[in-house]
């Protein structure tokens, strides 16, 4: 049966316009983006759905999550990851190749792709790892890789520290069309690090990361980019020097482009006062000048893509002693409020910040989605734009309840989000899942 | 009103000027009975003070049990390698077995900064830091406090460098914390690699050559070079520390006249200091260790006096 989606302010990632249009879906694609009205809504043949009120979205693509499948299970699959994105608004989610064994050959590619279709509800599209093992030594084969079905390349949670290699990196996942997506960060100044080294680490007495391990490796691999002429894209952006090594490098028109969190535009490194492990990330959280930096990048198109780098962790590896605990925070049921501050506050304006965490992305890794135009997919997600609410550690559906903000008020909820025109997640009993 | 509101002492930064000043005078009250021919009291009789030291440590252990059993309480010591924490269990398992047995206060040493404060939201027992990690160690800059007014009359409008591996120390941590809420003016002292970034954020003065730092200073509060503990980038040798940051009374005859020389100890004499300085009159360092005692005993009967209120208490 036909659907009809009425009475919603659609975001036009491509115009950055609000619409107040109709949605015609058949066949799990959209058929029509019509005028108000413009198709009769009591038709015996088409199912009219209202969301007046609420925006309508494509659906949300995340390029950077960490699924655990295979090897940790305990702390995320791919079904709950999969549940935690689409409650999130996410019908798409590029996950990381840290996993054990690391994806870094098509086996373990299909393997996931194949989870992902028995049991995800959104779309998963694997990275592989650009070294064999993540050791940073040995080329992965980008080949196969991509005919298994990644979409990217990365050494995600660690860089590839040897230049040569990476150069080589660079140059042979062009010829194949893959993009680099690089976790910058020079490892002999960050390493036995757990927190921003500045005047918050010098009262608490936690040995610093230094804003400047991400920066030069950022630097490096601009250069790389420079010299080979072939893209890099830069992960989880956090300080005012890495936005303006990626500003100058764009105004020289090198194929540089970047991502910030969501975390790294919210919170500080004053987020760790009391020895919070939940405020542990790698990169950490920076100071309130980054932050402002970081939000200036994402207003200037400096930084082109809001990802999460969802990185789920049970409450062991969390409730140790800070220096012991884990890196990382899960982010895929918070990004979608956090990122509407950014509107709210005049960043952003609603579809330029869409277009960072759906259309922008999916240009990044060459995948469909991002967009909601007639002969695409039915990929949605239908949110309110005002709906308060405390993040509970119960309500979260990532296995993992690794983040910062349990305890926080919310602004902007995800409601329902389709695939293909199916309802697959909804919070809502008038729009029933399929 | 002197009531000492807190459950446990963590840090300097959660004590009042007030607190001080009466963990200062209560360690006075309590001097006297450490030179008495049977230095024991019973104000603590049948309270158990429970000695968890996941760090080596001689003095402060020795300190505070020496403190607990002059005041009746019965003392055990755990060290990590007699515990069950080589088996693998975490801290929060070890800390919620100790509960069971009803401690009434856990002295911990750590090598991670934040572990008591870890500790001290799990369980009720009232928790001593005894240094964690490059944090802090509270007691350390109360007895120095202490010291420090015993031997300069007051501790507000001096002036003190303090001198060595700042980045590591959880001494000098304290101590710049304390010695500034008590009205001193603080300097530190050490080579660049030594400094924490942003740290002059803290409201103290730096300046790197020691010859420098002293001069005017009434207190010259040097630091252990942790020769088991720092990377091999901090300073290139022993030598060349001892001869570029090291005291000698050369150095001290820059300070103020009367100046006091300190240190947390155990010393290594001949590299941050002289023995020259070490056996001069300006040093207080072995009144420093007495009267860790004192205050240490100070800081037990306060978290036990029953003084602080209920509502603090939870």
């Amino acid at each position: 049966m036909k659907k009809l989606l009425i009475n919603g302010e659609l975001i036009n990632t491509e115009r950055l316009i609000i619409e107040q249009k109709d949605i015609l879906i058949d066949g799990g694609y959209i058929k029509g983006v019509l005028d108000r009205g413009a198709l009769p809504y009591k038709q015996e043949d088409i199912q009219c759905i209202d969301i007046s009120g609420r925006f309508i979205a494509p659906g949300l693509i995340d390029m950077h999550v960490h699924l655990r499948e295979p090897g940790a299970e305990y702390k995320e699959t791919i079904e709950s990851g999969c549940l935690a994105a689409a409650a999130g608004g996410f019908t798409g989610i590029a996950c990381m190749p840290n996993t054990e064994p690391a994806n870094d050959n098509s086996t373990v590619t299909e393997f996931i792709l194949s989870q992902a279709k028995k049991r995800g509800i959104v779309r998963v599209y694997p990275v592989a790892s650009i070294t064999v093992g993540r050791n940073g030594l040995n080329l992965t084969e980008f080949g196969e890789l991509k005919r298994a079905g990644a979409v990217g390349l990365s050494d995600d949670g660690s860089p590839v520290k040897n230049s040569e290699i990476m150069r080589r990196a660079l140059e042979y996942a062009w010829y194949h069309k893959l993009t680099v997506i690089s976790h910058c960060e020079d490892t002999d100044l960050s390493n036995g690090g757990h927190m921003h080294e500045g005047s918050i680490s010098a009262r608490i007495g936690i040995k610093g990361i230094p804003s400047i391990s991400e920066e030069i490796m950022i630097k490096r691999d601009i250069s790389l980019a420079e010299f080979t002429g072939c893209p890099v894209h830069i992960a989880h952006v956090s300080t005012e020097g890495s936005v303006h090594a990626i500003r100058l490098a764009k105004e020289k028109g090198i194929p540089v482009t970047a991502e910030t969190a969501p975390h790294y535009f919210t919170l500080d490194h004053s987020a760790v006062q009391g020895y919070n492990t939940n405020a542990k990330i790698n990169p950490p959280l920076r100071t309130p000048a980054d932050v402002q930096a970081i939000k200036k990048g994402l207003k200037d198109g400096v930084i082109d893509v809001i990802a999460t780098d969802h990185a789920p962790h049970h409450m062991l590896a969390k409730e140790v002693e800070f220096d012991q605990a884990a890196f990382g925070i899960i982010g895929l049921e918070t990004a979608l409020p956090l990122c509407l501050n950014l509107v709210r506050e005049g960043v952003l304006s609603l579809p330029q910040m869409i277009k960072k965490i759906s259309l922008q992305p999916a240009i990044i890794l060459g995948i469909q989605g991002g967009i909601i135009k007639e002969g695409e997919k039915a990929d949605l997600a239908i949110f309110d734009m005002d709906e308060e609410y405390i993040l509970r550690k119960d309500d979260i559906l990532s296995k993992s309840r690794n983040t910062p903000f349990i305890g926080a008020t919310l602004k902007g909820r995800n409601i329902f989000t389709m695939i293909e025109g199916k309802i697959v997640w909804s919070r809502d009993s008038k729009y029933p899942c399929c | 009103m002197n009531v000492f509101n807190h459950k446990n002492l963590l840090d300097m930064g959660q004590l009042s000027v007030s607190d001080i000043n009466l963990i200062l005078q209560t360690a006075e009250s309590f001097k006297e009975i450490s030179s008495r021919d049977i230095k024991k009291v019973p104000t603590l009789r049948g309270k158990t003070v429970v000695l968890f030291f996941h760090e080596p440590s001689t003095r402060t252990k020795t300190s505070f049990e020496i403190a607990a059993k002059r005041l009746s309480a019965d003392t055990f010591s755990l060290s990590s390698s007699g515990s069950s924490m080589v088996k693998g269990e975490t801290l929060i398992d070890t800390a919620k077995n100790l509960q069971a047995m009803n401690p009434d206060i856990i002295v911990l040493r750590h090598s991670s900064s934040g572990a008591p404060h870890l500790l001290a939201d799990k369980i009720s027992a009232s928790i001593i830091n005894a240094g964690d990690g490059s944090h802090e160690h509270p007691s350390q800059a109360l007895l120095d406090l202490y010291t420090i007014k015993e031997k300069k009359g007051r501790i507000d409008g001096l002036k003190v460098a303090i001198i060595g591996d700042i980045s590591h120390s959880r001494v000098a941590r304290s101590n710049i914390i304390g010695l500034q809420k008590m009205g001193a003016e603080v300097t530190i002292s050490g080579p660049p690699t030594m400094i924490p970034h942003d740290i002059s954020e803290l409201g103290v003065a730096i300046v790197n050559n020691p010859s420098e730092a002293v001069l005017n200073k009434d207190v010259i509060m040097t630091l252990r070079v942790q020769l088991e503990r720092q990377s091999k980038t901090l300073f290139p040798s022993i030598k060349e520390y001892s001869n570029y940051f090291g005291i000698n009374e050369k150095t001290l005859s820059r300070a103020k006249e009367g100046a006091i020389i300190m240190h947390p100890g155990p010393v290594n004499w001949g590299v941050e200091l002289s023995s020259q300085v070490g056996d001069s009159p300006c040093s207080v360092i072995l009144d420093q260790v007495s009267n860790g005692v004192a205050i240490r005993m100070a800081l037990l009967y306060l978290l036990l006096g029953g003084v602080r209120s209920e509502e603090t208490a939870n």
